[in-house]
């Protein structure tokens, strides 16, 4: 290979990092300050993008200038900035205290609603953006033609790490971010004004994101697509670099901009696995990245959230659950075809979901990707029928241990970290099995997925198949249940609660932990396998963030802190999304307002306001009884 | 016998020498205090010997066996309870289960898929708390109890290992007066009766000289002092370096009340 090719791809690989690191810098520093990890981070770079291809064409038509088009985009990262106050006064606010899978949800609500204002306020159909005056030509770079707007953004980056330096080290906000970021309890003990700190930080935050998805309007169009293709790459990028590094964050886009620059000549279709092999090898020598430090460790001792103690069934429960098989039994008897859709649909999701709050109530594990393993599952069905040949049988066994054997190896280094790393981990592994499957078109069929997924004769009909899945689901939810009570169950929640307490009665918590999120895997796995067979194809929607968030919004709206509440959950969440989405355009907005919603005035879910009844009604039994 | 035996310790943080050629014995049922200044290095001795952290060099050999680097769950295994400055415990277990947890840990059951977590070794359990007098809260939630009672606990969890070495990080830090001087004539009475090696770091200068048969001094890492409660208590470079004159008192009173 030529030297100035090799320098070019070098080129363009710093033109990446350099805009992958604007971004990322905003997430970092907000992280660092909030202690917040902000989903609606790519929310706010497609925002700059969009609101760029709006005012920037219209500055131009007064002036061809480069300079009203930079000002059209500081001024568009000013707009996004403001968003960014807005979030943070509106919702940051009330969240900064509780467990972070209820702060990544609640963000991840804002993205949903963010996403349906651009589908609003913009339309479906991509916008490309102006090319920048004055730096439209290309460069010649020994042979190599190379764009001048590229070379520009590779001082971009560079420009950026320097005045934040200058904001970090010569400024009182940008000591106080350092101080806050070092530690937030003491800055709040000497008497700083946090909530104005706060949502300083959140503007400067957001306008990075606004600032990087302006900046891409010459490159690329503006789209709906864009929060999530590049939320993912800039988690990695934070992890990888150390979250709340500034510095670290640099040092780690330069590194996967040069290592995917170079990856697309060497392995031009999994660039992106080689990206997650150099995360992963980073967390296993160091599990908070290149810069980042470990999280100083709770002062005090606080109450897992999460199943405290499984209660056994009452004689009321035990009823309740008689009640609800017999419902199961004889739904088919009366059921239209819809209803019996539905039902199949609720059993498929009540086994996901349960074996999430097995990993994520039982075990303290938050992950945010479960949906990777529920989607392996399913092509793994999917694909064995339809190009291996395989009946149904064997297909639906090789599910469940496809879900596991994905679990085992993602959760050989997602065990290794806890917390807001853990979460973040789980959603990039899930994301590279997204992309696999979207990518690897020969055999997954890409974007359209693979139909003629159907069960062998004896189950093909809605009626012996709605039965199959009732079988399959309530023995496994069944099985997990039982799971949690033994005592693995109960280690798994012993090392949730105190790691080194566990450790020091003699149990390994690292492998403890392996095993339980392979467990769950391949609980997710048979779920998902089941549900190739009840639609009859596989896409990659199947193992999609938004998957994994349903899951996750399931077990919220049952209630982490119970046993049987993700079932409750599952059924009530899938009910009213089938009922809801086809009556209107603006689910998306519904879902998300719904999900913030579930977190700020309802934490414990279905489950936990059952529990509460129950007490309830028992201490008022007590009550009549010592009054008598 | 000799239960314990360390060996030449050294260790580094940067700069700071936190142990060096720190070496000591201990025999089984012996009470053994690592006292010194904040910063010492008597944590990081004591988690040397715990398996928290590895030295960088030295030796930490228990029966003879060798246990220099090994996690804290082998070295668990290997007959060694430990408690922490700050009580760990399974939070949202209740009493009980807690103590539960620790023997089903012991009996190597934490894959077991089928039995009832909440039924085993649950006699075995309750005679443990009522040996540290906790049988009573048996069934309440721990973090319901006050904060003496929970050290109690966590001494009946490091018990259900079987421990022939005890390891005590400040077993008292965070009591009242009462309650420590009951916590640690209770240790002292079970490290007696069946014939168990403590190992303790302690602050309070009368828990220290009350209740341990040795006691070494730390300071910048190294050994300063080492033996009887009485030769310490005298020791001119302890009573420069770290006692005091009020604390040399204070010293002479803790063990005129706890032995007459």
């Amino acid at each position: 290979m030529e030297p100035s090719f090799l320098l070019v791809q070098s080129l363009s690989g710093l033109a990446s990092a350099s805009s992958l690191f604007v971004i990322a810098s905003g997430l970092t520093l907000v992280f660092g300050v909030t202690r917040i990890v902000n989903f609606a981070h790519g929310s706010f770079y497609m925002l700059g993008a969009y609101v760029a291809v709006t005012i920037v064409p219209w500055l131009l038509e007064f002036d061809r200038s480069p300079w009203l088009f930079f000002l059209g985009v500081l001024a568009s990262a000013a707009v996004v900035g403001l968003l960014g106050v807005a979030m943070e006064i509106l919702l940051l606010r009330r969240i900064y205290r509780v467990p972070e899978l209820f702060q990544l949800l609640a963000t991840f609500g804002v993205v949903l609603i963010v996403q349906d204002a651009v589908l609003w306020i913009w339309g479906p159909v991509d916008i490309p953006g102006p090319r920048a005056p004055g730096l439209r030509h290309g460069v010649y770079i020994f042979d190599q033609r190379f764009p001048a707007y590229e070379l520009f953004l590779i001082v971009v980056g560079p420009v950026v790490l320097g005045l934040l330096w200058l904001l970090m080290h010569r400024t009182r906000f940008g000591v106080l971010i350092r101080a806050a970021t070092r530690d937030r309890e003491m800055v709040g003990a000497l008497g700083v004004n946090q909530a104005l700190l706060f949502t300083g930080t959140l503007f400067l935050g957001a306008f990075l994101a606004g600032l990087g998805g302006a900046l891409q309007i010459p490159r690329v169009s503006a789209s709906a697509h864009m929060d999530l293709s590049i939320i993912t790459e800039v988690f990695v990028v934070t992890v990888v670099g150390g979250m709340g590094s500034i510095t670290g964050a640099f040092l780690a886009a330069v590194l996967i901009g040069q290592l995917q620059a170079f990856g697309v000549l060497i392995f031009p279709k999994i660039t992106l696995v080689l990206v997650f092999l150099l995360m992963a090898a980073v967390l296993v020598v160091k599990p908070w990245g290149l810069l980042g430090r470990p999280e100083p460790a709770a002062g005090r001792a606080a109450l897992p959230e999460g199943i405290l103690h499984p209660r056994h069934f009452g004689r009321l429960e035990m009823a309740l659950g008689a009640a609800a098989l017999a419902a199961l039994i004889a739904l088919p008897v009366f059921a239209d075809a819809y209803m019996l859709k539905v039902a199949t649909e609720v059993l498929v999701f009540a086994l996901a979901a349960f074996s999430l709050n097995f990993l994520v109530g039982n075990g303290g594990i938050v992950s945010f990707g479960h949906a990777a393993y529920f989607g392996l599952g399913a092509y793994a069905a999917g694909l064995l029928v339809t190009r291996i040949g395989l009946p149904m049988e064997p297909a639906l066994l090789a599910a469940p241990m496809a879900g596991g054997l994905f679990a085992a190896l993602f959760g050989f280094f997602v065990v290794r970290l806890s917390g807001i790393y853990l979460a973040m981990l789980t959603l990039a592994f899930a994301q590279i099995a997204y992309a696999v499957c979207f990518q690897w078109v020969e055999v997954t069929g890409g974007d359209n997925g693979v139909v003629g997924v159907w069960p062998s004769a004896w189950a093909a009909s809605r009626q012996a198949y709605y039965y199959l899945v009732a079988v399959l689901s309530v023995a496994g939810i069944l099985a997990l249940r039982h799971v949690i009570y033994a005592p693995f169950g109960a280690t798994l929640r012993a090392c949730r609660d105190s790691e080194a307490r566990a450790d020091a009665v003699g149990v390994n918590v690292r492998k403890h932990r392996w095993l339980g999120f392979s467990l769950a895997g391949s609980a997710a796995g048979l779920s998902g396998g089941l549900y190739a067979f009840s639609k009859g194809s596989i896409d990659p929607t199947l193992l999609s963030i938004p998957m994994s968030v349903d899951f996750l919004a399931m077990i919220l709206l049952g209630g982490i802190q119970t046993v049987m509440g993700p079932v409750l959950g599952a059924a009530a969440f899938h009910s009213i999304k089938d009922l809801f989405m086809p009556l209107t355009d603006h689910w998306r907005f519904f879902l998300g307002a719904s999900i913030i919603a579930l977190v700020l005035l309802f934490p414990r879910g279905l489950g936990g306001a059952f529990a509460m009844l129950r007490s309830r009604a028992g201490q008022r039994r007590l009550a009549a009884v010592t009054a008598a | 016998m000799t239960l314990l035996r360390v060996e030449g310790l050294n260790k580094r943080f940067g700069g700071v020498v936190a142990a060096r050629d720190v070496a000591f014995s201990l025999h089984a049922g012996e009470m053994l205090a690592i006292i010194g200044p904040n910063g010492a290095g008597k944590s990081t001795t004591f988690n040397m010997v715990g398996g928290q952290l590895t030295p960088d060099t030295g030796r930490v050999v228990l029966n003879d066996e060798e246990i220099t680097g090994l996690p804290p769950r082998v070295v668990c295994r290997l007959g060694v309870g430990r408690t922490f400055q700050v009580a760990q415990t399974f939070l949202s277990f209740s009493v009980v289960e807690n103590v539960q947890m620790a023997l089903i840990a012991r009996h190597g059951q934490t894959r077991d898929l089928l039995a009832r977590a909440a039924s085993l070794h649950r006699q075995e359990a309750l005679g443990l708390l009522a040996r540290v007098g906790m049988e009573v809260d048996a069934d309440r939630p721990i973090g319901e109890l006050a904060y003496g009672d929970v050290k109690r606990v966590e001494l009946a969890i490091a018990l259900a290992a079987s421990p022939r070495l005890l390891l005590m990080d400040e077993p008292t830090a965070g009591m009242a007066p009462r309650e420590r001087a009951a916590l640690m004539q209770l240790t002292a009475n079970i490290a007696r009766e069946q014939d168990i090696g403590v190992l303790f770091t302690e602050h309070d200068m009368d828990a220290v000289f009350a209740h341990a048969d040795r006691i070494i001094v730390l300071v910048r890492g190294e050994i300063i002092a080492r033996g009887s409660p009485e030769e310490v208590r005298t020791d001119e470079q302890v009573k420069r370096v770290y006692l005091g004159t009020t604390g040399h008192k204070a010293a002479l009173r803790a063990r005129k009340a706890a032995h007459g």
